[in-house]
């Protein structure tokens, strides 16, 4: 029996998915290991306690809350003193994060403190006598490696939607503590935010993402696939590289071997011919539909459906029906 | 803008070509490596490129290039050099432990004691896929860090940087000496001239063993994703529509 760690990833005041999916990871890892304690830390803005029992019913038994008005957006340094220090004094088998930017920054931070592994992307985790080994994706995906953690504690960052948050309540008692550095003094400052708006979903957490490429022309075409995504009401917008090289969506947008992966329910690839180095950052992707001109483009070998058509006339009429669809929801 | 001359390393990987479907070695435990091709990672190559432009406004900068493995990879330090650095250190290894923090105690190691301003590396490698050794010697060396940057500018002694988060993008400032890691769209990596690669033949390049500790990460398994099923064509133009979505309702449950 053995006590989890898990990171909770916040957003102002609002608990991201990807946090609650470290919890469900934490709490499935402590059952296996006999039912230990998860305890989450969760650092905001004054007033994120008032999230500790959403945490509790996804299988927190504590919460250990730092509220700072400097903790609204990630702060690296307080959130790797912070969470080394109570991974180290809580004596943890592990301790879960997620792999989002994030979570990429910070899970490789606080291992180092600690003195030991990390291993990100994680699929899946399971139990092999003392240790505890994970799947991770190597050589873009196209290689899966099965990895075995013999560390302690062992230190994994989930890749984003490949956990369903669970229900599983537990007491979720809250712990109040300090930031172990402080919020506002750290070494390197943010000068300037530029938020996306905030309801904007992100595209490694969407469960629906709408990704567009050279098929659509011009950056001003665009409008076409945000149209399509807003009537699903639950999808973020991806772009291949050539698109963020021309600069018609910005780097972050990018979905592929240097860019984002993502892992959606649903993928819908508009005007995108499939090139290796975009199909290495969605092929996880649950569903896959592929809109595109050319009978003969790679992205249909790994669409599950394909209209071969013009994007400019099957794209408006699939954004119509998606939005019929969603009425008589 | 203040000219000072900074002291710059930039650690890179050999990597694997991507674009090819990978066999699994005979051990189960490593990719074949029977008829790849190898070259500088790509992120690495925009981080040699930042040092080089930052090198190129500063005069009296120095870059140096380290990297870690067997042999082979005084071949990717050249690469390194031939682009324009003034000298490279090898730290030799029989290979390359995926555990990043392995990797990452050796070269904060060789780091610690060289007086560098500005440690860059890549964001990250494609073949391990990990992402985790540029934050890991960061901390190690207790130095600030900035990860996932796409703009750098230096000037009196600070760095300013752009990154992107979920949602929002940072433009952050830092004290000398830093660690960054380097995302897409910071630059445009320079091709080696033949000068620069005849050049790169006389530049210094140290080799020494590499003092890595015990993996506490070790890959039992390696095995190929299973195939996605090609899927089927629907239809063709506006007239398949109605078609999808019936399936994405019925079949695929997704609407």
């Amino acid at each position: 029996m053995a006590n989890v760690f898990a990171f909770v990833e916040t957003r102002g005041s609002e608990v991201r998915k990807v946090g609650l999916e470290a919890v469900t990871a934490a709490r499935m890892l402590a059952d296996k290991t006999g039912g230990g304690e998860v305890h989450a830390l969760l650092l905001g803005p004054p007033g994120i306690s008032a999230k500790a029992q959403q945490l509790g019913q996804h299988g927190a038994d504590v919460v250990i809350v730092v509220e700072n008005p400097a903790l609204a957006n990630y702060n690296p340094e307080a959130a790797t003193a912070t969470a080394a220090e109570r991974i180290k004094s809580g004596g943890y088998r592990a301790a879960v994060f997620s792999t989002s930017a994030q979570g990429r920054d910070l899970a490789p931070r606080v291992a180092a403190r600690l003195g030991v592994s990390v291993v990100t992307d994680v699929l899946s985790f399971d139990i092999q006598g003392q240790n505890i080994v994970v799947r991770h994706p190597m050589n873009i995906g196209k290689v899966i490696a099965t990895i075995s953690m013999s560390g302690t504690p062992a230190i994994i960052a989930m890749r984003p939607n490949v956990i369903a948050p669970a229900q599983n309540p537990k007491a979720g008692r809250i712990e109040n503590a300090q930031p172990a550095a402080d919020p506002a003094s750290t070494r390197v400052k943010v000068l300037e935010t530029k938020q996306g708006s905030r309801d904007k979903l992100d595209l490694a957490e969407a469960p629906v993402v709408v990704a567009g490429g050279r098929g659509l022309k011009a950056a001003e075409n665009f409008k076409l696939v945000e149209d399509l995504a807003s009537a699903f009401g639950n999808a973020a917008v991806g772009a291949t590289r050539a698109v963020t090289d021309d600069g018609w969506r910005p780097h972050a947008d990018q979905i592929g071997q240097t860019g984002r992966l993502v892992s959606p329910e649903l993928y819908v690839a508009v005007g995108i011919s499939g090139a290796v180095q975009h199909l290495a950052g969605m092929r996880t992707s649950k569903t896959i539909v592929a809109i595109n001109k050319d009978k003969d483009a790679p992205i249909f070998k790994v669409a599950d459906y394909g209209i071969v058509g013009d994007v400019f006339e099957v794209v408006p009429a699939l954004t119509d029906a998606v939005r019929e669809a969603k009425k008589h929801h | 803008m203040e000219i000072s001359a900074v002291k710059l390393a930039v650690c890179v990987k050999r990597v694997p070509d991507m674009d090819v479907r990978f066999r699994i070695g005979a051990d189960n435990v490593s990719v074949d490596e029977a008829g790849l091709k190898f070259d500088l990672n790509d992120f690495d190559a925009w981080a040699v490129e930042a040092a080089l432009q930052l090198k190129d406004k500063n005069a009296g900068s120095e870059v140096t290039v380290i990297s870690l493995g067997p042999d082979i990879v005084q071949e990717t330090i050249r690469k390194g050099l031939s682009m324009g650095a003034d000298r490279g250190v090898h730290l030799k290894a029989d290979k390359v432990p995926f555990d990043g923090f392995a990797v990452a105690s050796a070269l904060a190691a060789e780091l610690k004691s060289g007086g560098y301003d500005l440690i860059l590396f890549g964001k990250m490698s494609p073949d391990s896929s990990n992402g985790v050794v540029g934050q890991m010697v960061a901390e190690m060396l207790q130095l600030p860090c900035v990860s996932a940057i796409s703009s750098l500018e230096i000037a009196s002694g600070k760095g300013t940087a752009k990154r992107e988060l979920e949602g929002a993008q940072e433009i952050v400032e830092f004290p000398l000496p830093a660690v960054l890691t380097v995302d897409e769209g910071l630059n445009t990596a320079r091709l080696p001239s033949l000068k620069g690669i005849m050049a790169a033949k006389k530049k210094p390049l140290e080799s020494k063993p590499a003092q890595l500790p015990q993996p506490q990460l070790t890959v039992t398994r390696l095995e190929l994703p299973p195939e996605r099923q090609a899927g089927r064509i629907i239809g063709e133009g506006a007239a398949a529509v109605p078609e999808l979505v019936k399936l994405l309702q019925t079949e695929a449950k997704v609407l």
